[in-house]
Formats: C-alpha cells, structure tokens, sequence
C-alpha cells in the first residue's frame, strides 16, 4: 500500500505509462527476491521450462505426437521411447511435449477473458457503488456459490463437449475472484486525492475507471491471475479427463489419463506421465504466485 | 432495554443474511433454468422418443410450456421445483430426486471419511508448522500442502490404485465393497459401513472399509491441505499475541501454551474452515467417484452428463449449489453461535 500512495501523484499524468513502469520496477525488484526464494525460484524455472517446450515443441520431441504404430503399442519406457507407447503406439514423450502447447493455449486464453471482464466488473462495481454495486455482486455471489468444476461441467454440458467450449466454461465460472479483488481495490482508491482531483477537472467515469483505476489495480489483478492459473489447469485437466474437454487424438494431459486409464494396471506409465506433468506445471503456478503474492503483500 | 437492543440488531442481520441467501438461490435456480434451456438437446424428444409424429410432438411441446415466454417457462421451472418435481431422469426412467436420494448417502460417506482424513492430518501438521515457523519443516510442510492443491485427485486416485490395490494388493479395488458380498446388507441409512456394523456383518463392514480408505483419503488431500495452510495462519496469529508471552513467563509446559491456550481460540475459527471443505469435497468427488466407480452422486452427475440428461443433471448441479449456500450459511452461523466477539 505504500508504494500505492507514493506512487499515486505520478499516476495521475500518465497513469498508464506510469503505472507499467511502476509494475516493471516491481517485478524488477522482485526478481531479486524471487531468486532468494528458492521455492519461487523453481516455480519460475518450471513455468519458463513449459514456455521454452511449447515454444520449441517440434525440436523437442523426438517423435510425431499423432502417428500411429500398431505394432509397437503398450511399449514400456526405453532409450526410444523415453516415457513408453500408449495403446496406438505413439510415443508419449512427444504428446506430452505438444500437450504443453495446449495447456498454455488454455491459460492464456482463459486469462485473456477473465481479467478484463473481472477489472471491468470490480472497478465499475466499486466506483458507482449503490444498486449497480449491489447487482454485480450478487451475480458474483452466485457464480461463487459453486464449486469451479461443477459449474464448468455444466457448461459444457450445455455447449456441448470440446476445448473451445472447456475454455468458456473454466472463464464463465473464474472471474467472480478477480472481479472481487479489483472491487476491493477500488473501493480504496476511490476517495484517493487524485481520483477528486480528476473528477474536477471534470473527467468522465469511463476516462477515470479505465485511465486512473484500472491500472492502479493491475499488479495485484496479475498476482491473482497467476495464482489462478494453477486451478485453471486443474479444472481443465479435469474436464479432459471426464471427456468433455480437448478431443481425440488431441495430446491435452488430461484426456491422455483418460484414455490410458483402460490400460493403466499393466501399463502405469500411460497415467503416470500425464498426470506428473499437470502436477509439475500447476504446482509451479503455486509456488509462483505465492511467492509474488508474499513479495506484494506490504507486511513483508 | 440494552437485551432487547441486542437481540434485535442480531434478528436484523440474521433476517439481512437470509435475504441475500435467498437472492443468491433465485439467482442459481435462473443459473440451472439457463443452462438447462440451452442444452443442445430437444427435450420434448426425450420424452416422446423420436418416432412419435409431428401432432403428439406438438402437444407434449404445448404441455411442457416450450410455446410459452421465457419467464413464464422460469416460473413453471420454480413451481415444479416448490412441489419437488425435477423431472425423470432418462436412465433409469424414475424422478430424478429419488435417484439422487438412493446414491448421495454413498457420498456423504466418502465425504466424511475423507474430511476425518483432513481434519486429523490437516490440524496438527498446521499446529506443527506455525510453532516451527521459518524452520526445516515450516518449509516441507507448506511444500506438502502445496502438493495437496497441485495434484490431480482423479490422476492420484489412479496412481494409487496401481500401486496399492494392482501391486501390493493392499485395498480394495473399484466400488464400495467386494462383489461377493455386494448387496449382502439391506440399506438402512445408505452408509455401508454403518448399515454393515448395524447388521453386525463383520466381513462386509471389513470390505466396505478396504474399499473406502484410499478414495477417501485422496479426495481428502485436498482437504488436508486446506486445513493445513489455515490451521498454521490462524495458529500463527495466536502465538503473536500477549497472552501467549504471558503463559510462557508464568513458565507453563509448551504443550500447554499451543493445546491449551493458543489452540482454543482458534476452534471455532477451525470450525467454519472445516464446514467450508466439507462441502467443496463434492467437486473432488465427481472426479474420485469416476476413477473408483464409487456408485455416488458424483458419478450419477457425470453418467447423466455423458448421457446429456438435462433433467438428472440440472438437479445435481442444483443441489450442490444449494449445499455451497447451506455450507456458507452455516459457518455464518457457527461464527455467530460461538464467537462472542460477533454478538454485537
């Protein structure tokens, strides 16, 4: 909160610019400290080995994720296969490489509609407060009243199976959180000095919910979004695993489980794979956003 | 007069409490209606079948309201609803409330065994972390809990079947009991391991165990990690204060300061905690019932899904809304019942 206020006079020229430079002296601060933590640390380090790998996907993996050998199915590990065959002979080694790229598709785009729609509601929420206040919260209430998974299975019940629709559903049922916590925020800033300063000068609300509160509310809103990111894997590992998610012949990690569970009590390695790397990635996303969320908080 | 004072703000707030749990229902029957409505799936062919012709289509369309407006069809969804009609449901060709009558006690089982997991794990792990804070096992224990968030529960369920169940042959496999003795005890409560020890049929209640321990204790790692990181905050917040310096002056043994003192006062903390994931269980459950065919709630809910009943699925994701609602109303509730810093 400290850097908040002190921050606030520069805020108000350029809110914007200002405020990404504020965000960047942050995180270049923190960097320091992220690298003292060594649990952040390896967070970092596995997020940044799961962008290189999605990034570089078809040097990396020594096979194609998609062709079938019959004849060399249900392989156990080996120096050719390094994590085995799965009942269609593809190497799984390769699928989970491109799985990578549809996991961080899944990420990104989730993030990319929830944290506008959740800084929209939160700030508009907050600045006007009274009746308009009152309706989005309790719509958010509601979306909250349900557990994330239950209410994406729902969704894509009603869209109908597939990874676009698991995409909308796990955005339907994550931004109440973010909205939440961008309310939260402006309500705080909303009686600042240079918010009535702006609104002297006779600033419409638009220009000073999307100019001067907005940006002031984005590290924490990207802390929470990192933080998010672990169950957004989650659910949707979830929902491939159920059938609902990415479809065939698709390598997403969760639907891989899925298929390999027919065979998984000869051939652990169909299951075991998959499912370590979802563990690896999301618990990457943990410890990350709990190290940034320690480095924010303004008691430490 | 400063009685009555009291109690009268308190019945202000309890009736304020209510209002809003009330909106929030109305809130999450449109949510169930809405969903329902857009599922790509005709419901009026699911009730005829799809050889009817085109006048019985049109009057079981016109019988269920379909031609009305969509409010008026919101209303006759929330009259059926007041008269506990949810509808059949297509598998079984019964009301769908008596389906999930028959299969939730399975769940509630698993439920609560798994949470006994959390709260007997989860507890002391967090005590033992706030007491040892920054040190070695501070730092292991939040690694753990962590884990406990991260995993996939359906991927750990796997894993530990094929080493536990296919390896070392140590538990049960899928389903409640062993097949030999499936359908042995008559269902009194729905509970297996109750109705086996009521009927005194030791090797069913011995099975039904076998069977419950390792999806109970999986769906309840996420649990123990929840438990875990709260119990260490809460704990952690006590043992900062001055009470505590005090006790230690007075020269108290320290397992009297943490269980005695510091521990006490976050009970009731705990205990909303505790209710909290009590309910959020459900969601792991849809997943562990799936791997262990554990004939449950949550398997009825994904069965229907695949199926595309609209109407067994609209009802199971009703009632677990309306158990979050309960759930958080209760932990209000307890706050009230037992912390007198909230009878104001």
């Amino acid at each position: 909160m400290i850097t908040n206020s002190t921050m606030a006079p520069s805020a108000t020229s350029k809110s914007a610019s200002a405020s990404m430079l504020m965000l960047l002296q942050t995180l270049a601060h923190g960097c320091k400290r992220i690298i003292r933590n060594p649990l952040t640390a390896a967070g970092l380090v596995v997020v940044m080995l799961l962008l290189i790998v999605a990034m570089f996907a078809p040097w990396i993996a020594t096979h194609n994720p998609l062709a079938q050998e019959l004849s060399n199915s249900l392989q156990a590990p080996s120096s050719e296969h390094w994590f085995g065959t799965d009942e269609f002979g593809r190497d799984i080694f390769s699928r989970l490489v491109y799985g990578s790229r549809i996991t961080l598709y899944i990420i990104t785009l989730v993030t990319v509609i929830v944290g506008p729609i959740g800084l929209a509601i939160g700030t508009i929420s907050g600045y006007f407060g009274g009746v308009i206040d009152t309706i989005f919260m309790r719509i958010t209430d509601i979306f909250i009243s349900f557990p994330g998974l239950i209410l994406a299975l729902a969704f894509v019940a009603a869209l109908g199976p597939g990874l676009e629709h698991a995409v909308i559903a796990i955005a339907l049922t994550s931004w109440p959180p973010i909205a939440r916590l961008a309310r939260a925020e402006t309500l705080q800033l909303r009686k600042a000095d240079y918010i009535v300063a702006v609104q002297l000068q006779g600033a419409s609300s638009t220009r000073i919910i999307f100019r001067h509160i907005v940006p002031m509310c984005l590290s924490s809103v990207i802390v929470r979004l990192t933080m998010n990111m672990a169950g957004i894997i989650l659910t949707a590992a979830g929902l491939g695993f159920l059938g609902l998610g990415a479809q065939a012949p698709l390598p997403e990690w969760g639907a891989m489980i899925s298929t390999g569970r027919s065979y998984m009590l000869e051939n652990w390695w169909l299951v075991a794979a998959p499912g370590a790397a979802i563990m690896l990635v999301s618990l990457a996303f943990n410890l990350l956003g709990d190290g940034l969320r320690d480095l924010l908080d303004p008691r430490n | 007069m400063l009685t009555f004072h009291l109690s009268n703000s308190r019945i202000k707030r309890v009736l304020g409490g209510l209002s809003s749990v009330a909106i929030t229902l109305l809130g999450l029957l449109a949510l169930t209606f809405f969903i329902g409505r857009v599922m790509p799936i005709d419901p009026v062919l699911s009730v005829i079948g799809p050889d009817a012709d085109n006048s019985t289509y049109e009057q079981v369309y016109q019988e269920m309201g379909l031609d009305k407006p969509i409010y008026v069809q919101y209303f006759y969804y929330l009259n059926d609803l007041a008269h506990g009609d949810f509808g059949n449901a297509l598998l079984t060709g019964r009301p769908v409330i008596e389906d999930i009558a028959r299969v939730f006690p399975a769940t509630l089982e698993l439920a609560t065994v798994a949470i006994i997991f959390g709260i007997f794990i989860g507890i002391p792990l967090g005590v033992y972390a706030a007491v040892n804070k920054g040190r070695t096992v501070d730092h292991i224990i939040r690694v753990i809990s962590l884990f406990g968030y991260s995993t996939p529960v359906f991927w750990v369920g796997m894993i530990g079947l094929i080493i536990f169940y296919a390896w070392l042959n140590v538990v049960g496999g899928s389903g409640r009991v062993d097949l030999a003795y499936d359908g042995f005890v008559d269902p009194v409560t729905g509970m297996l391991l109750i109705d086996s020890a009521l009927a005194k049929d030791w090797d069913v209640f011995q099975s039904a165990i076998k069977h419950i321990i390792l999806p109970a204790f999986i769906l309840g790692l996420n649990a123990v990690s929840f438990i875990t990181r709260m119990t260490r905050s809460f704990m952690l917040e006590q043992l900062s204060q001055e009470y505590i310096l005090t006790a230690q002056v007075k020269g108290l043994p320290k397992h009297v300061v943490i269980w005695r003192h510091a521990f006490r006062n976050i009970l009731v903390q705990l205990l909303t905690i505790i209710t909290l994931s009590y309910g959020s269980l459900l969601e792991g459950a849809v997943l562990i019932e799936t791997v262990f065919a554990w004939p449950g709630f949550g398997q009825y809910l994904t069965s229907s899904l695949l199926l595309g009943d609209m109407n067994a699925v609209v009802a199971s994701v009703l009632l677990i809304g309306l158990i979050f609602i309960s759930m958080n109303l209760l932990t209000d509730l307890l706050y009230q019942v037992f912390d007198p810093r909230t009878r104001k």
